[in-house]
């Protein structure tokens, strides 16, 4: 029996609505529904109130476009729950979370391990610095360690290796360095321009994405309805930004397999799509673009010029890469049959974004649970089986064409009118709203919990990060070290969005 | 052999086609469309009291009016409410040796320059023409970091002016610091500043590195690094532009006292 209450992506619904279960019926209800591969977790969180934790879990129903919403309340902290995970994978994250943020303890979680030693974690004795890495005793096996500062202009994170010789028997990653207390901000500042800009800084290279899932989030709490002129303008910058990001990791691929032509070409094909972003709005990572309740830079003939003209030059010259880039012999060596993540793992650990898409999962927000313009655009998720390397690089290339497509089709319908500024301010009381979107990583999620008085009191952000790094851990099995940078950037995960 | 000779021509193809990507002078080039550098403040008839609440960071004073370029999220707001007092110009040169460097005050045009008097003499006797530097990413949210990276690239090139980022800290002459300092970063922060052979140089790259940006407030940060040793060189951005990294370094580099 399903006891959740079904609401929609960016619906604004009272916290009363929300069914409260029995832990064990919400357990038995979540980690049956996850069963079947058309439903998975998109967030699972907890609120503390007076009366104990309060945990809130959502399952999306891709088949259906729904979110199933329910919750329990955890009083007693004394005792030890069974997990979610113990009977599906895909949940781990989050409980590891839940244990670290409130201390609940699970009996028979199968890792309970630290996720990013939050500053207002439970147990504040906890430090990253003497975290415990899985170790082996063998004359033959030997550990390297790297991170968290790495070797190129890149994130800090911890990755332990045991290998027999040059193959990478496991890997474990740890996280939490770049962890800044992002979440608490939300609730203190008291300007939406404030909290608008820690969305921008969430993920500084997924600013649309994670700035257009606050801006949903905020205007379904407010009521406020956004214009035709804002939800194209949305729309393209969402497209763009994944382009522009997908021709830098086709750069970043070719580097680490040391095809210099690649990664020069690829490298300088970014340049152009990030100045558009600048002649746009001013920034060349789109900060400043997206703001709740606004047209901030609308989509005028001239910037749908330089848009076209962008194209114009952008297209041929990286079709002709990669058509080169693909008939080597030497690339292909590199990338195919490396780093695997096989269908049925991907799906165990609740993978999302390209990294299922690449392993025949169909997770596509666009496609599940449309949002801006993409019904209209009748979006098509593209979706390929092998789950290697060469299946990643391939999607980024292919996806980069749909997307030209689709801002193509948006510069045809450019609304006459631009919405004034309108900043919705009044969030509905007692209320509980969830913002779904597709960044180029994946699914972003935004849940917000406003009090009495219409103040926020819980923002929840899941980048889709959260779930995919398992799947690198898991694709660098049985492959060689030297292999590990250019599968790490294949999934090109994020840090920050992860540590928060 | 035919499959080779057909292989080299598609490669000279690609490579006639590309042409010539870098920019010919980074000192001098405009920055195309719209871009929101050194501030233009005028205190005519400005609502001084609403100026200096809008501002998110806290960036603006009043009396006289001054931007801080070090907490200043160029998220331009104050621009779009007061278009008559604020103007963002296209001058990416904002770079400064020193903090109070970074304050920008009413009425003025100045550039800004990377005042060599507050340079310390090693640092142009020893890095005039080579400078090697370790990027440390503590906290940073990966825009200025694909922005560093940007810096290197065909276009930006500033591998021209002898300025890479180097692989390890040994073979370092400094570090440039990303994002507002997290706890967890404290100490890896320190071992690899310590690592850094003498003499060596600190870069604040990035509102959040400089002042903590929207994260100032945070219990999640240890700034405790930055009380210890003197700052080099600040570059202002969010995120920094690769233009404004490579003259602020070359102007800490290269500047004649």
């Amino acid at each position: 029996m399903t006891k959740a209450l079904t609401v929609k992506n960016n619906q604004c619904v009272r916290v009363p609505e929300i069914p409260l279960l029995d832990y064990a019926d919400f357990l038995e209800m979540n980690t049956t529904l996850v069963n079947d591969v058309y439903h998975h977790c998109v967030n699972y969180f907890g609120l503390r109130q007076p009366q104990g934790i309060r945990l809130f879990c959502c399952m999306a129903d891709d088949a259906a476009g729904n979110i199933l919403v329910s919750s329990a309340n955890l009083g007693n902290l004394s005792v030890a729950y069974p997990s979610f995970s113990a009977r599906h994978l895909s949940f781990h994250a989050f409980e590891r979370e839940l244990h670290e943020s409130f201390g609940i303890r699970y009996a028979d979680h199968p890792w309970m391990k630290p996720l990013r030693y939050a500053a207002q974690r439970a147990d504040r004795s906890a430090d990253i610095r003497n975290y415990p890495f899985y170790q082996i005793e063998s004359e033959e096996l030997h550990e390297v360690g790297v991170g968290p500062i790495h070797a190129g202009i890149i994130e800090p994170g911890h990755f332990r290796f045991i290998c027999n010789g040059e193959q990478i028997l496991h890997l474990e990653i740890q996280l939490g360095y770049q962890h800044r207390g992002i979440e608490p901000l939300f609730l203190n500042p008291n300007t939406l321009l404030q909290r608008t800009l820690l969305a921008e800084g969430i993920a500084g290279d997924t600013v649309v994405g994670h700035t257009t899932a606050f801006a949903n989030l905020w205007e379904g709490l407010c009521g406020f309805n956004p214009g035709e002129d804002i939800l194209l303008a949305r729309t393209i910058a969402s497209e763009l930004e994944r382009i522009a990001i997908h021709t830098g990791d086709l750069s970043a691929i070719c580097t680490d397999i040391a095809y210099q032509l690649g990664s020069s070409v690829f490298g300088r094909l970014r340049t152009p799509v990030i100045n558009t972003f600048q002649v746009w709005c001013g920034n060349r990572l789109a900060k400043g673009l997206i703001r709740p309740g606004r047209n901030q830079y609308p989509v005028t003939p001239g910037i749908a010029e330089a848009l076209t003209r962008l194209f114009d030059a952008y297209e041929p010259d990286l079709d002709e890469m990669y058509r080169r880039m693909k008939t080597l012999p030497s690339v292909l060596a590199r990338l195919e049959r490396t780093g695997i993540v096989k269908q049925d793992q991907a799906e165990r650990i609740g993978a999302v974004g390209p990294v299922a898409r690449t392993s025949g999962l169909l997770r596509d927000i666009r496609w599940t649970h449309p949002y801006l313009l993409y019904s209209a655009l009748h979006h098509q998720p593209i979706i390929k089986h092998h789950g290697d390397v060469y299946s990643r690089t391939q999607i980024r290339k292919q996806e980069i064409t749909q997307s030209i497509k689709y801002i193509k089709s948006l510069l045809l319908q450019i609304p006459e009118s631009v919405s004034p500024d309108a900043d919705p301010v009044t969030a509905a009381p007692d209320s509980f709203v969830i913002a779904l979107t597709e960044g180029w990583r994946g699914e972003i999620c935004h849940c917000a919990i406003s009090g009495p008085s219409g103040e926020l009191i819980l923002y929840k952000i899941k980048d889709p990060s959260v779930h995919n790094w398992l799947a690198l851990a898991l694709a660098v099995r049985n492959n060689d070290i030297s292999d590990f940078p250019v599968c790490n950037k294949s999934f090109n995960l994020s840090y920050c969005g992860h540590d928060l | 052999m035919h499959v080779n000779a057909t292989g080299m021509i598609s490669d000279i193809k690609i490579l006639l086609h590309q042409g010539k990507q870098y920019i010919p002078d980074v000192t001098t080039v405009e920055v195309p469309g719209r871009f929101r550098g050194r501030p233009l403040i005028t205190g005519a008839n400005a609502d001084v009291e609403k100026l200096v609440k809008l501002c998110p960071t806290g960036a603006i004073s009043a009396q006289p009016i001054r931007i801080d370029m070090g907490k200043c999220m160029f998220c331009a707001e104050c621009e779009r409410t007061f278009p008559s007092n604020i103007t963002f110009t296209k001058d990416y040169k904002i770079s400064a040796a020193t903090r109070e460097g970074l304050i920008v005050g009413e009425g003025s045009d100045e550039p800004i320059v990377v005042d060599p008097n507050a340079v310390r003499s090693e640092i142009r006797k020893f890095f005039g023409k080579s400078l090697k530097l370790r990027q440390v990413s503590a906290g940073g949210d990966n825009s200025c970091e694909w922005e560093l990276n940007a810096a290197g690239n065909v276009n930006f090139d500033m591998g021209r002016f002898g300025i890479e980022f180097v692989a390890s800290p040994r073979h370092a002459d400094g570090i440039v610091i990303t994002g507002p300092i997290s706890r967890n970063m404290a100490e890896p922060l320190q071992i690899c500043y310590d690592a850094v052979p003498h003499p060596k140089i600190i870069i604040l790259a990035g509102t959040d590195a400089i002042s903590g940006g929207m994260f100032a407030g945070s219990d999640a940060l240890d700034r405790s690094f930055l009380a210890k040793y003197p700052v080099d060189l600040y570059v202002p951005g969010n995120p920094v532009h690769p233009l404004t990294f490579i003259n602020g370094v070359l102007g800490l580099i290269r500047g004649k006292r």
